[in-house]
């Protein structure tokens, strides 16, 4: 009956967005009277394992068979749904980013189970069993009823904080019934922009716009990126236009971000841009023409040359930093 | 060769949100519809390049009501050859996979193409409860397909970075940026749609597992408050006592 929760990691490092997922679910296990297990797929630390408790997980189940080291659909799902029946659980938590998207959905139909994607709140169970959800590209949200007997709740990144503790988790190896054949599409090549933090996961983004005039324009950003401790990030025509790789690009086409900050130098703010950035917690508006929409779904705002603006910036975070 | 593309109907990315009933719906009134962008963008211009450079039926299928047929004769308009409307209220994606599953194991397709997510429902789950229904291979959030005979390369994004993935037709893909460049229908392409078969078919026996209690709208913000260019510390006085951010 445990609540169980699909911990991703990535290089043998649990992923922070499943660290909120595993918060998440053993939230809920506290709600529903149970507990909470997390599961992990592929070679990872032991520490990382254990460290699992802090966030509330009572077991940790580990298949750490080398072979599911990167997300295969079909393997996954199996693995996850052999780990569900195992443990009895009604309920499982996955985090709405790659993996999750890729896997969760699968789950769902394997299973039957009821699924929120991209959940912001914790279930209400005071009336069938509500989770709310963005919709309409975080323009609105919806109140969804699970109502199958199994539910699937896969949670946005960066919407519950993590507030780790002290707990401990039991870990128990898992060795799940799967075959070479199960493999169907094999990774060949993986590229990552290795040293930066992931986008969807950054607490702050710093994000630029055609205001920037070109690529070449981009270091003062970067600067400013990497005295806040930043992930960069870009309107839809930078991207278009190649000036920054398409990976960045945030909006309704793009990227939905959800930091803690979010800082947008020469974006005017049109809604289909807004659309991936208005689950920010702040947003920081530098523009020069004060009529650009993005002022009003901004909370502070600089009326200003970016070219003069930003280094100061950045020179006054130093400043608060060293302080 | 056999494609299809599931389509679906969406709001004008500039439309204004708004809700009636009580919150229950959407208020239509006075909102252009459009193909879903993800659909039609990515998944159905990769189709039809696919099939100009290698030769493809491609088919075009949505879950929806009579309303759905002018956003299904843009999708034949811009070059797919044959429609199918399954003649039901699209409410729950494992109902809408349900749907396109049965459609499939009928027709057999060797590609399955979908959009990443609606930009209304943001679901993002179509593709893979379809994969999982018929048991097939699935790649999500593609940025790339490219095809030799019949091994697919595929790119899809992770965190920070990508992933280049070969597999085996048949395939379901959820398609984004980076699949193909947008195109606009010509005038031959609107007068051929019109005569391009688009069959009406009648829904299967399918579970709902989800349903929208009420929707809601985000509390309007603030107010901006706005900082002189030349008191940036300031702001960042602002950010790190008043807003607790840095």
């Amino acid at each position: 009956m445990s609540i169980l929760i699909f911990a991703d990691q990535v290089q043998g490092k649990i992923k922070k967005a499943a660290l909120e997922a595993v918060q998440y679910g053993a939230k809920v296990a506290a709600q529903l009277g149970t507990t909470a297990t997390a599961l992990v797929l592929g070679p990872v630390d032991a520490a990382e394992l254990s460290a699992l408790g802090n966030y509330g997980a009572q077991k940790v189940l580990h298949a750490a068979d080398a072979r599911l080291h990167e997300v295969e659909s079909i393997v996954y799902t199996k693995v996850i749904a052999e780990a569900a029946e195992k443990e009895g659980s009604q309920v499982i938590i996955f985090p709405h980013n790659f993996d999750g998207k890729a896997v969760a959905p699968r789950v769902a139909a394997r299973l039957k189970a009821g699924l929120v994607a991209g959940a912001i709140s914790y279930p209400d169970t005071s009336n069938g069993f509500v989770v709310k959800k963005n919709v309409f590209s975080g323009k609105a949200f919806a109140h969804i009823n699970i109502t199958s007997d199994k539910k699937i709740i896969a949670i946005m990144p960066n919407t519950f904080a993590l507030t780790p503790g002290t707990g401990t988790a039991t870990v128990e190896a898992f060795s799940p019934a799967i075959q070479d054949s199960d493999f169907k599409v094999k990774v060949v090549k993986t590229e990552t922009v290795s040293g930066d933090v992931p986008l969807t996961e950054a607490e702050i983004v710093v994000s630029g716009g055609r205001g920037m005039k070109g690529p070449e324009n981009w270091g003062i950003l970067e600067d400013l990126a990497k005295a806040l401790g930043a992930a960069t990030a870009s309107s839809r025509p930078v991207a278009d236009a190649g000036w920054r790789p398409h990976h960045e690009h945030v909006g309704q086409t793009g990227l939905t971000v959800r930091p803690n900050l979010y800082v947008a130098i020469g974006i005017s703010g049109a809604i289909q841009h807004l659309a991936g950035v208005n689950g920010s917690k702040v947003i920081v508006v530098i523009n020069k023409d004060p009529e650009a929409p993005f002022f009003k779904a901004a909370d502070y705002g600089i009326v200003g040359d970016a070219f003069e603006v930003v280094p100061k910036l950045t020179a006054a975070v130093q400043k608060l930093k060293q302080s | 060769m056999k494609i299809l593309v599931c389509i679906s109907k969406t709001p004008d990315t500039t439309a204004k949100i708004a809700f009636t009933d009580n919150n229950t719906k959407f208020n239509e009134a006075g909102v252009q519809f459009i193909i879903n962008p993800y659909d039609e963008w990515y998944a159905l211009v990769r189709a039809l390049e696919l099939k100009e450079t290698m030769g493809a039926d491609v088919h075009l299928v949505t879950v929806g009501g009579a309303d759905c047929d002018p956003i299904i004769r843009k999708a034949l308009a811009l070059g797919g050859d044959e429609a199918f409307r399954i003649n039901a209220d699209s409410a729950d994606s494992f109902y809408i996979a349900s749907q396109i599953a049965a459609h499939t194991r009928e027709k057999q397709y060797d590609i399955i193409f979908t959009g990443k997510e609606t930009i209304d429902y943001n679901g993002s789950g179509i593709g893979g409860m379809v994969a999982e229904l018929l048991d097939l291979p699935y790649v999500s959030i593609a940025a790339k397909f490219d095809l030799n005979g019949t091994v697919a390369t595929v790119n899809r994004e992770i965190e920070g970075g990508e992933e280049t993935c070969e597999v085996s037709l048949p395939v379901v893909v959820s398609c984004q940026k980076g699949m193909a460049e947008a195109r606009i229908p010509n005038m031959r392409g609107i007068m051929a749609a019109r005569t391009k078969p688009l069959t009406v078919v009648d829904p299967v026996a399918a579970d709902t597992l989800t349903s929208v209690v009420s929707f809601e709208l985000p509390p309007a913000k603030a107010g901006v408050k706005l900082i002189s260019p030349d008191n940036v510390e300031e702001l960042v006085k602002l950010l790190h006592e008043e807003a607790k951010v840095i």
